[in-house]
């Protein structure tokens, strides 16, 4: 093939948003905007096929690909449910047209960013990219320009910064660690080249680096006591931005963590990440597991519920081992699969009930069968429970955790307990009971909703082999 | 070019432009009105453009005097000229309160600087002189930097707040000796700040909430909704 796969799902998104920045109608902007995603989804499965050759700017190696089609499935699948979504807010009056131009271009922006932060093999490029992100988002969040969504915004933007901040000052002291071996400039910022010469940093410069990234980059993973922002981001934003946040942005700040690790696993005299990562991955667990039983808005409910399987997830990969981060991936693909499903269900809740409060929701299951049901399996996917993958995962933490760390494995089971329960009363209130609200028909798909637990039911029904082998790998090499 | 020697001149103005910059920053911390803190602010981005040119000389790096450059335009003039305009558009000239009054939030400063010369230090042995003591100071401003954004509830001091940590940012990053991307990273976070400060003005937080004490923006906490 002669168009470089790489270059392709960088361009298609920058292009795309350039483009839904000046075309005038929406449903031209949606359609263009689930075209450009489909696109560079295609463009990322062809990676898996042939990889071109690592540069200094960028790379393409087996952890990053699980990421970048993880990323561009979730954002084919949320632009088609965004373009449904978005024609109703239009109708009701809550977006003006003006607004979606500025929302699509934004989306796409959004997937630029994320996808180079992905596919990024330069420390600061892939900073710059977290941020550009980071600050997409922002600004979709404060999209209803409502008070609520003004004060999430600024909050998201205010902690989202200063997160920012502090993993720019670890990248520094990373490449202050780097500079002695490595010899300066460019050199000293690749990955590639930090990996090899990992062993011979200084260690104690790269304990401190890696503080100050866990803290920084933990910001934007939504890891307890820094995940203030992200209730309300999720909350306040249009849900489509909710589902992307929850299934892939919280993912990007996790794999910029990751690599670091990587990096710090392959230094013997620095101190081991997996503490820090546990102790953190165990507080947001537990936190968000308490939290869940006080919301009344559903999604603050599920926005917490993500905050805990962040926790989850960073605790698998903080236990390491080929088991732990075995683990430790498939929750997180898992994760993002349910929860952007999740989201996409309340957001047809929500639009037809016209209430984002718990309260005002009953009875879903008579009211709207097919949503109604959907919302349960998800639900009931998202807290374990066979047969979805996500309970293959949360047992392969847990079985792995009993078998080396028995105490943990207590506190981890204490903490999917608590969020159980929370999440089973929460769905019961909205899904059985007597009807609540209006009951008005559903216009828009459920296409994406359903293929997302269809894959997640395949996964805990049955692996394929070659994943299996593929994921087997990566954990090998996240040491 | 020769590499600066441990004890010459050009190390110690690195260092006392460097220090400087931790003392405005002390500066910031007990300012009690927001258009003087405007005025401090702008000193501390003079002071970073400063450092900033002198690292350039030092170090023989001529892309550095655009970092310098961008600070002294946008950061010491434009941006604080520009949160003046706001403060006085929204009336909002007269006293600010802090959290834990001045004396305690000073002491907390001296506290944070002692705590990164106490952490970075040691860890920086092996690396030269000049970056050693520079980023020691550099988390120092970082540190005050987080410290003014916890303890103002002011919307406008938060911004400022955030611009002196990210102050403290770039002088680590062009006391780094040879860090590539210096510059982009400069501009990047500029234009966050941009977007910070016209997200203020845009979204016209006194109009909407009748105020930019950030405090009362906390109405939709999680748990009443």
């Amino acid at each position: 093939m002669s168009i470089d796969p790489v270059a392709a799902i960088l361009v298609i998104p920058l292009v795309a948003a350039a483009i839904l920045a000046v075309l005038p109608g929406y449903r031209v902007g949606a359609g263009l905007n689930m075209v450009a995603s489909l696109a560079a989804l295609l463009f990322a499965l062809t990676l898996l096929w042939e990889r071109p050759a690592t540069g200094p700017y960028l790379l393409v190696d087996d952890l990053n690909i699980v990421f970048v089609l993880l990323n561009c499935f979730i954002g084919f699948t949320t632009s088609t449910f965004s373009a449904s979504y978005i024609g109703h807010e239009l109708q009701i009056g809550r977006l003006k047209p003006i607004h979606l131009r500025f929302y699509h271009a934004m989306f796409q922006l959004m997937l630029f960013g994320m996808n180079l932060a992905l596919l990024a093999n330069n420390i600061g490029l892939m900073w710059v990219a977290v941020e550009l992100a980071t600050l997409t988002t922002v600004m979709m969040v404060g999209l209803y320009r409502t008070a609520e969504a003004l004060e999430a915004a600024w909050k998201y933007f205010i902690l989202g910064s200063v997160g920012i901040a502090l993993a720019l000052f670890g990248t520094i002291l990373v490449y202050l660690a780097a500079r002695p071996v490595v010899g300066e400039g460019l050199d000293a910022m690749i990955w590639t080249n930090l990996l090899k010469s990992a062993p011979y940093f200084d260690p104690s410069l790269l304990n401190i680096a890696f503080i100050f990234l866990l803290l920084g980059y933990g910001t934007k993973v939504g890891l307890a006591p820094l995940h203030a922002w992200l209730p309300d981001a999720h909350a306040e934003g249009p849900t489509p931005i909710s589902a992307v946040l929850s299934g892939l942005l919280l993912n990007v700040a996790l794999y910029a963590l990751l690599r670091f690790k990587v990096l710090l696993a392959a230094n013997p005299h620095a101190i081991a990440p997996g503490p820090l990562m546990i102790g953190l991955g165990l507080l947001s667990l537990i936190f968000a597991g308490f939290m869940l039983y006080r919301r009344r808005d559903i999604k603050r409910l599920f926005a917490y519920s993500s905050i805990e399987h962040m926790g989850i997830i960073v605790f698998a990969f903080g236990m390491a081992g080929p088991l732990g981060n075995f683990a430790g991936l498939l929750q997180m693909t898992m994760h993002s699969l349910t929860k952007s499903a999740i989201f996409f269900s309340v957001g047809h809740i929500t639009q037809v009930k016209g209430t984002q409060s718990i309260d005002g929701i009953g009875g879903l299951t008579e009211s709207h069968p097919l949503l109604g049901w959907a919302l349960v399996a998800g639900v009931v996917a998202i807290i374990g429970l066979p047969p979805f993958g996500v309970f293959t995962s949360e047992f392969l933490v847990v079985s792995s955790t009993f078998a080396r760390q028995p105490v943990l494995a207590v506190l981890l089971v204490g903490g999917l307990l608590l969020a159980f329960g929370a999440l089973l009363l929460r769905v019961t209130d909205v899904a059985f009971g007597p009807i609540k609200g209006p009951v008005g028909p559903v216009h828009a798909t459920y296409v994406p909703m359903f293929a997302h637990f269809a894959l997640v039911l395949m996964a805990g029904v049955w692996l394929p082999p070659a994943l299996v082998a593929w994921f087997q790998h990566v954990a090998a090499l996240l040491g | 070019m020769p590499w600066v020697d441990a004890h010459g001149l050009s190390f110690d103005i690195a260092h006392s432009l460097a220090g400087l910059l931790v003392l405005v920053s002390f500066m910031m911390l007990y300012q009690d009105r927001l258009t003087a803190l405007l005025h401090v602010l702008g000193l501390h981005a003079f002071v970073l453009a400063l450092s900033v040119a002198w690292q350039a000389h030092i170090q023989a790096a001529p892309h550095l005097y655009i970092t310098a450059g961008i600070a002294l335009a946008f950061k010491a003039l434009l941006i604080p000229y520009a949160l003046r305009r706001m403060v006085f558009q929204m009336g909002l000239h007269r006293e600010i309160e802090t959290v834990g009054g001045i004396g305690l939030t000073m002491l907390a400063g001296i506290a944070l600087v002692a705590l990164s010369l106490e952490v970075m230090l040691p860890v920086t042995e092996h690396t030269d002189p000049v970056a050693r003591e520079d980023i020691a100071l550099a988390l120092s401003v970082v540190l005050i930097g987080l410290l003014m954004m916890v303890t103002r509830r002011n919307a406008i001091s938060q911004v400022v707040g955030f611009m002196s940590l990210e102050n403290g940012i770039n002088l680590a990053a062009t006391g780094a000796r040879g860090m590539p991307l210096v510059v982009e990273i400069s501009v990047a976070f500029s234009i966050l700040i941009a977007f910070i400060v016209v997200g203020v003005f845009l979204f016209r937080i006194r109009e909407r909430f009748d105020t930019v004490d950030v405090s009362a923006l906390d109405r939709s906490r999680g748990g009443q909704t």
